[in-house]
Parts: structure tokens; C-alpha cells; sequence
């Protein structure tokens, strides 16, 4: 039987398939050792179709950079074993796969799938992915900033099973760990990994079991349907027209000059085009981005505009974009890809912030500060007698909008990642944070002026360390927008021995040397501003000067006589 | 005669429950339920007690749950607070730790509760260990102090970097601030919570010194109007961890009565459960805009540290560990612009409310959809002045949704409670999932103003076996009060492997953290029966930053036992062990309970008012829409029902605070102490 359910049992069907990837995403955070994972959630979970990989549902607490990859990814596995190239699923199997280039990301997230079958029947895939806080390669954390070729960037792995229904395989378990640092806590995330795809598929077997096959298929099917129709509601509010942007990454870690996103936005009546031509080719460096990460990062900007978008395929279905061949947005092996996640989809969000504030100016906000702000230090604690990889992220402001002021160290908009507080940090490493504070006159003025960034300086105490940064906006501020100013730029200074120094990339460096005594000092970037500045409130002004979020100096330079 | 009152004051109603105890086992209840003061509470109150015929002075004891924080923090009217801190850590109460409201969407504004005009920096520095890396500047802090004075700060929170490591620049800095500070609102933020992570700690101080003259106020308040008239004797005020604190000292820990009031209603249903021979329950109370959901194992409600009142605002103190679902009565149904049935996360509020309440609300939502399918009583909704035709009502319904829908008006709102319940249900799910527990394993306490009238069909939804209906569900919180213990908790932070714990040292902090709690409810020994220390470990493998809680056994605990105690207790959770990894002591915790005397709880219904058989209790017949079908059900009324009377679904059970619904297929009992028992199948 394959009569269309009712209303009702697809709106509960649909939750009930986001409610599994709830559980997934929590029963993963809890349990993970990773604090990437555990903390910063940097992991999702889906269920995805068999046929095409599409995505069937997806928790809503996932990361959103992960909204459209893992479709990709289960594509590519499905195409592969269609190809005979891996071998075809039996029930409680789990492939693992990292492979950039199989619709992945960067190295460190690693992505697991397992098969789910009904009655012996393959009926859907279930996916995670979470980051690792390594996986090998020239650079502690995997954030290189100087590698040009993929190997550089750590262990790569093919979709393999990892279990083989449902038995751990020892061998390729050992050849993981025996290429990536600290692995001794990595049985840890693989158990948790694991066990989180089978919390889902206990959940999922129950909706099964009550709805059925069939109309559990038609529900699916037909949801995709309603969020493509969504979606496009959405756009039908858009003006018909052509917008264009441009975002720009600082450099790409090894060539010093700044690529250049360019993109127009075609709206046209329900559907969206999106066209990347122009942009810069591919580069040396590791600001590569895949394809997948690419139309993921497009995807979650449109989210972000519209979130009450439902999270399967059927949303991105009125997206079209034109696959950027040719540009660094669309990388093939053996380019570099380890800054592709965390900031080149960043700037490609940006883009599409950036083009349709000029379309929509009442639903998108100034440039946010858009970087994950990496910063990894690697070293050996003399104190404890054992080596150690410490990642520190960072916010930054976000963009004014048309009702408010930015949001201050807003999260990056690819995470919902929370950052270490300063007691934990200093509890586990041997460091000393000499302030942690707010940015001072970063946000971008105007009439409603962007959040500001974060300033903080930290003194390593012991031993010898290796700092790396993998960040973004050093050379240009977050861009505001309908006469907004821009946020102010991010900033790096390493003080060492008495001198101060600032890396050739600004944004971006990797293994400078450090002696205890020694401070790293960050300012991450400020939001774009949103109106004339000299339209602001004259009391809000005042406000911000009592606060000393401005100097009495800024705020008349900034905003004009009236302040 | 011994006369006890609990008296809750909600956002709508005070409700209040008065005991008397007779000689021997048997007592008395008195009920009031008058609409709550909101600009002095304590009028409320008074009116409350006077309204049962009792004079305050008459009274022996007087357990209050007040949502005078609560409302404070949610409306921001705060107390002026002033803050000082260490050098290049000003901003940390604003940074947070970077987050948004909502996973999508860049929009949405978060100011912190201290402003950054009135955050001080002064010299001084603790490291990890709690060694001193820079020694407090003395003369600092009273320079600071005088500013903030000066600034018209009322109270002061004193929050230093690592001070759970070390207190002592946060103790010596409150020494000083106290010689020049005109009144006793200085916060340490050390004081409720010796746990790292400075965002948190530094929040949960700042709520504390924000609520704390405003709750000082108004309990000094109270107090003076009750002596005015007579009351003599003791005030006991909840706390949001479900038990109760003396008036005289609740101000000092303010922060902890903030959600104290759905912890009460917990309380109750964990004291209700007990008399009912039940140990596992999810309660489930649910009110116009909003569904409290939480979680009784053992007997015993699930307590957490890491709670949330609003976005950006943590208190991480131990308390009930209530979630909410923005799912409630007045949560409006709707179709997207794809033509898909949603239900919430809007509401209309209390203004204008459902269409209803003939308060000009026109969209549908869940109250609407109640009362078009017969679950309600039009004649007899709380609150509402002029209630509008049901025509009215279905009109609108099927204006907005069944024609679109292709369906009947009563198709249309059946569908609307589907969804609206399968939003509860995953909020249900999530509680007890997320702490490993299969709901399946659990009865559903229902409670609230709405909470029976949906419980039926939840628990269809989840698969629960039975629900409980307490015999007044719209007056547990005010219950939760009469019953609550007096109970005390402690957190201290070791953060050591277990391998390299001291044992010994494991035992001293714990046997203090024992005497401390003791000590303090000595002060109100009159009223404890018997007193329970539980103590537990919050605990981990290295390298991870969740925790998992761990009940420790009485007497002292070998470190070997603590192992086997966490592996198992991680196993129950997430099915994984994991031999390979050290385990790690990250917190030692211990709860002082002094239970009070257990309330006889078939007294809240008057055993004169029942009759002899449940057909006596029939007050009409009634239409309901049920299962895809109008069904002619009878309409019991709740108080008349006989001990042990039996009730097939479909069938209507109404009270004064709430109405029942026995749904097609279940059935009904009423067990010793007048609890409705609905389970599955027909006699």
C-alpha cells in the first residue's frame, strides 16, 4: 500500500526522524572525549536516502557546516560500493571515512556510517561526523596553515569498515592509532561515535515498527516535497534579480595575496542560483575548499536567513548552484583542504550574507565576524612529564541588523560550539591567560553598530611550545552593510623575549616557536555595522562611551557631532 | 492542634494548602486559590490564609514558594549590582562563552546583569592550583567598593579567577568590602558554587546578589505583615533543589529560590509517588505557554547543576532538574507556507490568549482544539470573564485549518493535540533518554491546569504504562511546599585521577560537607523526623568534560569501589566501557535531608464529599471526539468518586483546577489515597 498518510502522521513521522538525530547528536556529545566534540559540539548526525545519499533528516543541534556534507559523503559510499570499489553493507556494519574528496570537509572530521535495514532490507543510512582533535600530519590539531598537499594534512582514509557487523576491526583500529597524536583517548570517541549510530537505529527500528515500511517511505518522500515548497515561499518573497558580492580569505597560509570569492545570486521567481565564476583558482596553500563543504556553506547561510527551513534535501533543491570548476571552492586531490570547514566557508556565507542584504535587507545582518579563530599550541609540559595539543577557538561580533546591535562573541556561524572557559584551559595546560576580555571600539560602527570581538593574551609558563593559527579577516574587517561600517580586522602579536611580532600571513602561521614567558595576543574581528552611523541613537552612543565600548574620541569620530 | 500551610505563589493563581492535623494519624485540608498580587505577593498570601477561615496567628508553620525571583530575573527587574573582579577578566560575565540564542539565525541580543560600568578590575591572581600568582591588591578593592557606592550600587558580587581552587583573596576582599559596604548584599563567587568554569560561577553569583534585596524586601515583608497579625512561629521558604530554607536565611543563597516553584510541584509528586507505592514517574505539568517535564527515579527527583533560566543566564547550583517545552494551552497552531500543520513554538499568551477566552484571540491553538473536540467544558474555564460560542470557534478552525487541510473540523483539531503532544512527548523523551532511562519504565504524573487533560494520550504516544492524576493537580506546587524537606547541598571540586586520590582527604571533605548541613538544619529541628545524607561523586574518564554522577554508599568509600561504582553506572548510560582509560573524581557532592512529617495525602480530599458508587458521581453526560469519532461520555465529578471506583475510557473526569480525560481503551481507578490510576486496556 502506498496511499499518501494523512497530515498528521507525516508531521509526526517528521519529527519523530528529527527527534533520532536528536538523540544521536546528544547521546555523541555526552560520551565523547574530544572536548572538540564534547564541548564545542563539532559533530552532527543524519539519516540519508539509499538511492542518491539525500538527506532524509538531520538533528536540529548538529553543527551546521555538517548541513549538507554528510549527503555527500553518503553518496560517494553508496556510488563506491555500487562501483565494487567497497564492499556492500551487512547489518551492523560502520564504515569510517575522512577522505576530503568523498564529500568531506578537512581531515579531522571524521564521518561514520552505518547501514539501517528492515526486515534484511537496506532502508537508510544513519551518519555522524565528528571532529578529532587529530588525525596525524604536520601540524599537532591538523590546522596546518603552510601545507600544499593533502598528505601533509594527516592520515587519509577510504570508506572502510571499521565494524564489521558489529565486531571492531583491530587492524585498521591500529593503523589509525598508530598515525595521529594523542590516541590513547581515541577508543574513547570511536566507542562513543559507534554507540551514537546505534542509539538512532533503536529509535528509528520503533518508528518502523509502529508506521511501517511503506508509510514511513511515502513520508519521507512527501516531506521532502514540503520543504522543497518551503523553501521556495521563501524565495517567492526575494525581489527577482541579479545580486552580487565578493568575500575575501586573507591568503592562503603559503602565497601571501588574498583570494577572492565572487559570487552572483540570481533570484528568480522560486528558485535561487548561485554562480561562483570569477573566483580565484585554486591555491598553494590549505585554503582549498571541496564541493561539498562549498554547497554546504551556502545552504547554511540560506538557513540562517530562513531557519524554519526543515533540515532535508528537498530545502536545497530550489538552491542552484553552479559548480565552481576551476575555482579554489571546488579543490581536487592533492590540493590542501584543511582550512576549508572552519573559515573558506566562512567567507563563502559571507557571500551569500553579503548579496542578499542588498535583496533582503530586513532579514540578513551586516557581516559577522566569520572566523573559527584556531589557535593550536603544541608543547611538552616539563611538569607533567607529557606532551600535550591545546586548541583555543574564538568568537567574534556579530553584523548589526535592521532592529539591533550585533551580538558580542557570537559563536563562528558554521558552529554552536562553546569555548573552553579560562579555568579549564589553565586546569589542563601549562598556561596563563593574562586577560580574556572584550574588544574594545571592534564593532563596525552605524546605526545599529556590529558586537565586538574578543582580546585576549596568553603566557605560555613551562617548557617549549609550538603556536600555529589558522584564522581569518586580518586584513580586511567584516564588511557592514547598508552604509554600516566595517568591523574591525583580526589581529595577532606574539610577544617574545621583549619583541613583538606579527605573522607575514596576519591571520595565519604555523609552528612559531615559543619559550616560557612568552605571550600569543589575539583581537578577533568585530561585526559589520548596519545603517549611517550618524543615524544612531544619540543615547545609545552615550551608552556605549560610559561602557567604554568607545573612547568619547571614537564615538565623535565614529558617529558624528550629535555624540 | 498542629496547622501547617504551603502556599505557592504562580503567575496567575496563589494557591494554598493548609493542614490540620488532628491527634493521631487522621488531619484535615483547607484549600484556597485566589488570583496572585503581583505588585506586593505578600498581599496575596495574607488574602490566601484568610480566605480558609484561619488567622495567621493560628498557625504553627508556614512553607512559602514564591516567584518573586523568578519574575525578577525573567523581567529583568534586577537589584543594582556592582561587581569586582581580576585584572583582565572584566568582560567575562558578557563574553560568555560565545554562543547565540538559536542555532540559526545571526539575529538576537543578550545583555549580562551587570553592566560593564559597574565591572571593577582590581590586582590579584590565582593560578590552576590555587597558588597566589599575584597578590590581592587591598587597597584596590576598597577603592572599588566606594565607587560602586558611589555609582548607587545596592549589592556587590566579588568573583576572582580560580577562587574554588583558593578562596582567600575572594575572603580577605570580602573582609574589606564589608567595612565600607552599607548593608549585608555581598556575594563571593565561591560561596554557592566551588566549581570551576568562571562564566558560570560568575553568573550564578551575579543572579544571587541581583535577587537578593529584592527577596530580602520582600520576605522582611511578609514577615511583617504575618506578626502583624499574630504568626509567631516559623517561615520556611523554597528552594529550587525542592527543599526548604528558614526565611532568615534564604536571602543570603538567593539565587537559589529562582525555579523553585517547579521544583515544588515536583516535590510533590515525589511525595505522592511514595504513598502510592510507585518509585519511577515523569511529571508532567503543563500550563498555558509552557510544559514542565521531569524526572523521579527511585523515589527520588533527578537534581542538576547546570540549568539555564534564560539564554546567556546559567545557575549552577544543584536543583530539581526541570526541563521546559515551549508547548502549552496557548501554543498556536498554524499552517507553513507549504501548506504544513505546526503547532508552536508561537503562543498567544495569556493576552489575548486563546480564541476561547473572548480575549480577541483569533488563532487556533491547543485550548481551541480542546474545547471543539469536548475535552473542555466551555462553562467552566478558569480566568476567563467572557467566553465566546463554540461556533465561534469551530469557525475559526475550520476557516484556518481543516479546509486547507481537506479534513473535518474535528479531524483538523485532533490533529493539533497529535502534534501538540508529539512535541511534549519528544521533550518527554529527551529527559529521560538523555540520562538513559527508557520511559517506558516510568509512570506519567499529571499535573498543572492542563496536564490530566492531555496525559491520557501522551502516554498512548509513549507507551507508558499508567498515568497518575493527583487528587489536586491545579494545587501540587502549593503541596510541593507542605511536603518539601529541608535540605541542604554541597559541591567540592577535586578534579583528581582516581588512581592518585587521597582517600582519606575523599572522606574528610565529605564527613564536613555532612557536618555543615547538620548544623544548618538544626536550627529547625522541630520539624524533622528523620535526616538522610546521601553523598555522590561527580566523576569521568580522563580527557572527557561531561560528567557522570555517582551515589556513593554510607561510611567510607574504597577507591576500588568508586571505580566499579562509575564503570557501572557509565555502562547503564551510554552501553561503552572503557578499560583502556583512567577514571577521574572530579566532584565530591553531599545532600543533607531533613525529612518532615509525611502529610496523609488522602486528606485533600474530604472522605465526607465522597459517595457510595462512581455512578453517584456522574453529573452529566457530555460529547467528546475521540479515536475518529463523537462518543456521549459520562462526566464524573472528581471529589464525589468512592476510594477504589472504576471508570472506562471515554469518560470525563472534572474537578474545580483541572479535567481528566479517559481516553477510548483505558481505564480508571481511584487508589487509596484518592489518586486517579489510568492504564491501558479495559477491565
Amino acid at each position: 500500500m502506498t496511499e499518501k498518510p494523512d497530515a498528521l502522521t507525516m508531521a509526526v513521522i517528521q519529527a519523530g526522524l528529527t527527534q533520532v538525530c536528536n538523540e544521536m547528536d546528544i547521546a555523541f556529545t555526552r560520551s565523547a572525549f574530544s572536548p572538540v566534540i564534547a564541548e564545542a559540539d563539532d559533530r552532527s548526525s543524519g539519516i540519508y536516502a539509499i538511492e542518491d545519499g539525500a538527506l532524509i533528516a538531520q538533528g536540529e543541534f548538529g553543527l551546521p557546516v555538517f548541513v549538507g556534507t554528510m549527503q555527500h559523503s553518503t553518496a560517494a559510499i553508496t556510488r563506491l560500493i555500487r562501483e565494487g570499489r567497497v564492499a556492500p553493507p551487512e547489518p551492523d556494519d560502520i564504515y569510517i571515512v575522512n577522505d576530503p574528496y568523498l564529500g568531506g570537509t578537512h581531515l579531522m572530521d571524521v564521518r561514520f556510517a552505518m547501514p539501517f535495514h528492515v526486515d534484511g532490507e537496506l532502508f537508510c543510512w544513519l551518519q555522524n561526523t565528528g571532529h578529532w582533535p587529530d588525525i596525524g600530519g604536520m601540524v599537532p590539531g591538523g590546522f596546518s596553515a603552510k601545507a600544499t598537499e593533502v598528505e601533509q594534512e594527516g592520515l587519509r582514509l577510504p570508506p572502510v569498515k571499521l565494524f564489521k557487523r558489529g565486531v571492531m576491526d583491530q587492524e585498521i583500529y591500529s593503523i589509525i592509532t598508530s598515525n595521529i597524536r594523542v590516541a590513547d583517548q581515541r577508543i574513547g570517541d570511536i566507542k562513543a561515535q559507534a554507540s551514537a549510530l546505534k542509539v538512532g537505529a533503536n529509535r528509528l527500528a520503533e518508528l518502523v515498527a509502529r508506521y511501517g515500511v511503506a508509510t514511513l517511505k511515502a513520508a519521507i518522500s512527501d516531506m521532502r516535497v514540503r520543504a522543497a515548497e518551503l523553501m521556495r515561499a521563501h524565495i517567492a518573497g526575494i525581489p527577482d534579480g541579479v545580486y552580487r558580492s565578493e568575500a575575501f580569505v586573507d591568503s592562503d597560509g603559503v602565497v601571501n595575496e588574498p583570494l577572492r570569492i565572487v559570487l552572483k545570486i540570481t533570484a528568480q521567481g522560486t528558485e535561487l542560483g548561485f554562480d561562483f565564476t570569477g573566483s580565484s583558482p585554486p591555491c598553494r596553500g590549505p585554503m582549498n575548499s571541496v564541493v561539498a563543504t562549498t554547497y554546504s556553506a551556502v545552504y547554511l547561510a540560506v538557513r540562517h536567513i530562513f531557519p524554519d527551513t526543515p533540515l532535508n534535501a528537498g530545502a536545497f533543491e530550489p538552491l542552484k548552484i553552479v559548480r565552481p570548476e576551476g575555482t579554489f571552492l571546488d579543490a581536487r586531490y592533492p590540493r590542501p583542504v584543511s582550512g576549508c570547514a572552519a573559515e573558506v566557508s566562512q567567507r563563502i556565507a559571507e557571500a551569500v550574507f553579503l548579496a542578499l542584504a542588498k535583496a533582503i535587507p530586513e532579514k540578513v545582518t551586516a557581516a559577522p565576524a566569520g572566523s573559527s579563530g584556531n589557535f593550536a599550541l603544541g608543547g611538552f609540559d616539563p611538569a607533567k612529564g607529557a606532551a600535550y595539543v591545546m586548541y583555543q577557538i574564538s568568537g567574534g561580533g556579530y553584523g548589526g541588523n535592521i532592529e539591533h546591535d550585533g551580538l558580542s562573541n557570537g559563536c563562528s556561524t558554521i558552529g554552536i560550539s562553546k569555548t573552553a572557559p579560562v579555568e579549564v584551559m589553565e586546569q589542563y595546560y601549562p598556561i596563563l591567560f593574562r586577560r580574556f576580555a572584550l574588544r574594545e571600539g571592534s564593532g563596525g560602527a552605524g546605526q545599529h553598530r556590529g558586537g565586538f570581538g574578543v582580546h585576549y593574551e596568553v603566557e605560555l609558563l613551562r617548557g617549549e611550545a609550538r603556536a600555529s593559527f589558522v584564522m581569518d579577516h586580518g586584513r580586511f574587517g567584516p564588511p557592514g552593510v547598508q552604509g554600516g561600517q566595517d568591523g574591525a580586522p583580526n589581529i595577532v602579536r606574539i610577544h617574545r623575549g621583549g619583541e613583538v611580532f606579527t605573522p607575514e600571513h596576519l591571520s595565519k602561521d604555523q609552528d612559531v616557536p615559543l619559550k616560557a614567558g612568552d605571550r600569543v595576543e589575539v583581537m578577533t574581528p568585530g561585526g559589520g555595522g548596519y545603517g549611517p552611523a550618524s543615524a544612531r541613537d544619540p543615547a545609545l552612543v552615550a551608552r556605549d562611551v560610559l561602557r567604554g565600548y568607545f573612547t568619547a574620541d571614537e564615538a565623535a569620530r565614529l558617529f558624528g557631532e550629535h555624540a | 492542634m498542629r496547622r501547617v500551610a504551603g502556599i505557592d505563589v504562580g503567575g496567575t493563581f496563589t494557591d494554598l494548602l493548609l493542614y490540620e492535623a488532628a491527634a493521631g494519624e487522621g488531619g484535615t485540608v483547607k484549600l484556597a486559590k485566589i488570583p496572585t498580587t503581583a505588585d506586593n505577593q505578600a498581599h496575596g498570601v495574607i488574602a490566601a490564609i484568610e480566605a480558609t477561615g484561619v488567622l495567621p496567628a493560628d498557625l504553627d508553620l508556614i512553607i512559602h514558594g514564591t516567584t518573586a525571583t523568578t519574575n525578577a530575573v525573567l523581567e529583568r527587574k534586577l537589584a543594582r549590582v556592582g561587581l569586582i573582579t581580576t585584572m583582565g577578566f572584566r568582560d567575562t560575565l558578557e563574553l560568555g562563552r560565545r554562543t547565540r540564542p538559536k542555532p540559526y539565525g545571526l539575529f538576537g541580543t543578550f545583555e549580562p546583569l551587570i553592566p560593564r560600568e559597574l565591572r571593577i578590575e582590581i590586582p590579584e591572581r590565582m593560578d590552576a592550583r590555587g597558588q597566589v600568582v599575584t597578590a590581592l591588591d587591598e587597597g584596590a578593592v576598597r577603592e572599588a567598593a566606594q565607587k560602586l557606592i558611589a555609582d548607587g550600587c545596592e549589592a556587590l558580587v566579588i568573583h576572582f579567577l580560580h577562587a574554588y581552587a583558593n578562596p582567600a583573596h575572594e575572603l580577605r576582599a570580602g573582609e574589606i568590602a564589608r567595612e565600607v559596604w552599607p548593608n549585608g548584599y555581598i556575594t563571593l563567587g565561591h560561596a554557592l558554587l566551588s566549581e570551576y568554569r568562571e562564566y558560570e560561577r560568575g553568573t550564578t553569583a551575579s543572579v544571587n546578589a541581583a535577587v537578593q534585596p529584592i527577596l530580602d524586601r520582600y520576605i522582611r515583608r511578609l514577615q511583617g505583615e504575618l506578626e502583624a497579625r499574630g504568626f509567631k512561629r516559623d517561615l520556611l521558604v523554597m528552594n529550587g533543589n525542592g527543599g526548604t530554607v528558614s526565611a532568615r536565611l534564604v536571602a543570603r543563597d538567593a539565587a537559589k529560590t529562582v525555579m523553585s516553584g517547579p521544583a515544588s510541584g515536583v516535590m510533590a509528586a515525589a511525595a505522592t509517588l511514595g504513598q502510592s507505592g510507585l518509585a519511577n514517574a515523569i511529571t508532567y505539568d503543563m500550563g498555558g505557554t509552557s510544559t514542565d517535564v521531569a524526572l523521579i527515579h527511585g523515589g527520588v527527583p533527578e537534581v542538576s547543576a547546570e540549568l539555564t533560566i534564560a539564554y546567556g543566564l546559567p545557575i549552577h547550583v544543584p536543583m530539581v532538574d526541570v526541563r521546559t517545552v515551549g508547548a502549552g494551552g496557548g501554543s498556536i497552531a498554524a499552517l507553513n507556507a507549504a501548506g504544513m500543520l505546526t503547532v508552536g513554538p508561537h503562543s498567544a499568551g495569556s493576552e489575548p490568549g486563546p480564541i476561547c477566552y473572548g480575549r480577541g484571540g483569533t488563532d487556533v491553538t491547543i485550548t481551541d482544539a480542546n474545547l471543539v473536540l469536548g475535552r473542555l467544558d466551555p462553562g467552566k474555564l478558569l480566568a476567563v470573564k467572557n467566553p465566546v460560542a463554540i461556533e465561534h470557534v469551530r469557525a475559526i478552525v475550520d476557516a484556518k485549518l481543516a479546509r486547507p487541510l481537506g479534513l473535518s473540523i474535528e479531524a483538523a483539531a485532533s490533529a493539533v493535540l497529535t502534534l501538540g503532544n508529539m512535541h511534549m512527548a519528544g521533550a518527554i523523551r529527551m529527559v529521560s533518554l538523555s540520562r538513559g532511562h527508557d520511559p517506558r519504565d516510568f509512570a506519567l504524573f499529571a499535573f498543572g491546569g492542563a496536564g490530566p487533560l492531555h496525559a491520557v494520550a501522551l502516554a498512548r504516544e509513549l507507551a507508558l504504562a499508567e498515568v497518575l492524576v493527583p487528587a489536586r493537580p491545579g494545587l501540587t506546587n502549593a503541596l510541593g511546599c507542605l511536603v518539601a524537606d529541608l535540605r541542604q547541598d554541597f559541591v567540592q571540586t577535586l578534579n583528581i585521577g582516581l588512581d592518585l586520590a587521597d582517600m582519606g582527604h575523599v572522606a574528610t571533605v565529605l564527613a564536613a560537607q555532612r557536618a555543615q548541613g547538620l548544623a544548618i538544619n538544626a536550627d529547625e529541628q522541630d520539624e524533622i523526623v528523620e535526616t538522610v545524607v546521601l553523598h555522590g561523586a561527580d566523576m569521568q574518564f580522563r580527557g572527557q568534560t561531561h560528567l557522570i554522577r555517582v551515589a556513593l554508599p554510607a561510611g567510607e568509600v574504597s577507591r576500588e569501589a568508586l571505580q566499579t561504582l562509575f564503570e557501572a553506572a557509565y555502562f547503564r548510560r551510554f552501553q561503552v566501557t572503557l578499560p583502556e582509560i583512567r577514571a577521574v573524581l572530579v566532584n565530591l557532592i553531599t545532600s543533607v535531608i531533613g525529612k518532615r512529617r509525611a502529610l496523609p495525602l488522602a486528606s485533600l480530599i474530604d472522605p465526607d464529599g465522597r459517595k457510595s458508587t462512581a455512578d453517584e458521581a456522574v453529573v452529566g453526560l457530555r460529547p467528546l471526539f475521540a479515536d475518529g469519532v463523537w462518543h456521549d461520555v459520562k462526566v464524573y465529578q472528581r471529589e464525589m468518586l468512592p476510594i477504589g471506583a472504576l471508570l472506562a475510557g471515554p469518560a470525563v473526569v472534572q474537578q474545580i483546577d483541572a479535567t481528566t480525560i479517559i481516553e477510548p481503551g483505558w481505564r480508571a481507578r481511584v487508589d487509596e489515597i484518592g489518586n486517579l490510576r489510568i492504564v491501558a486496556g479495559l477491565a
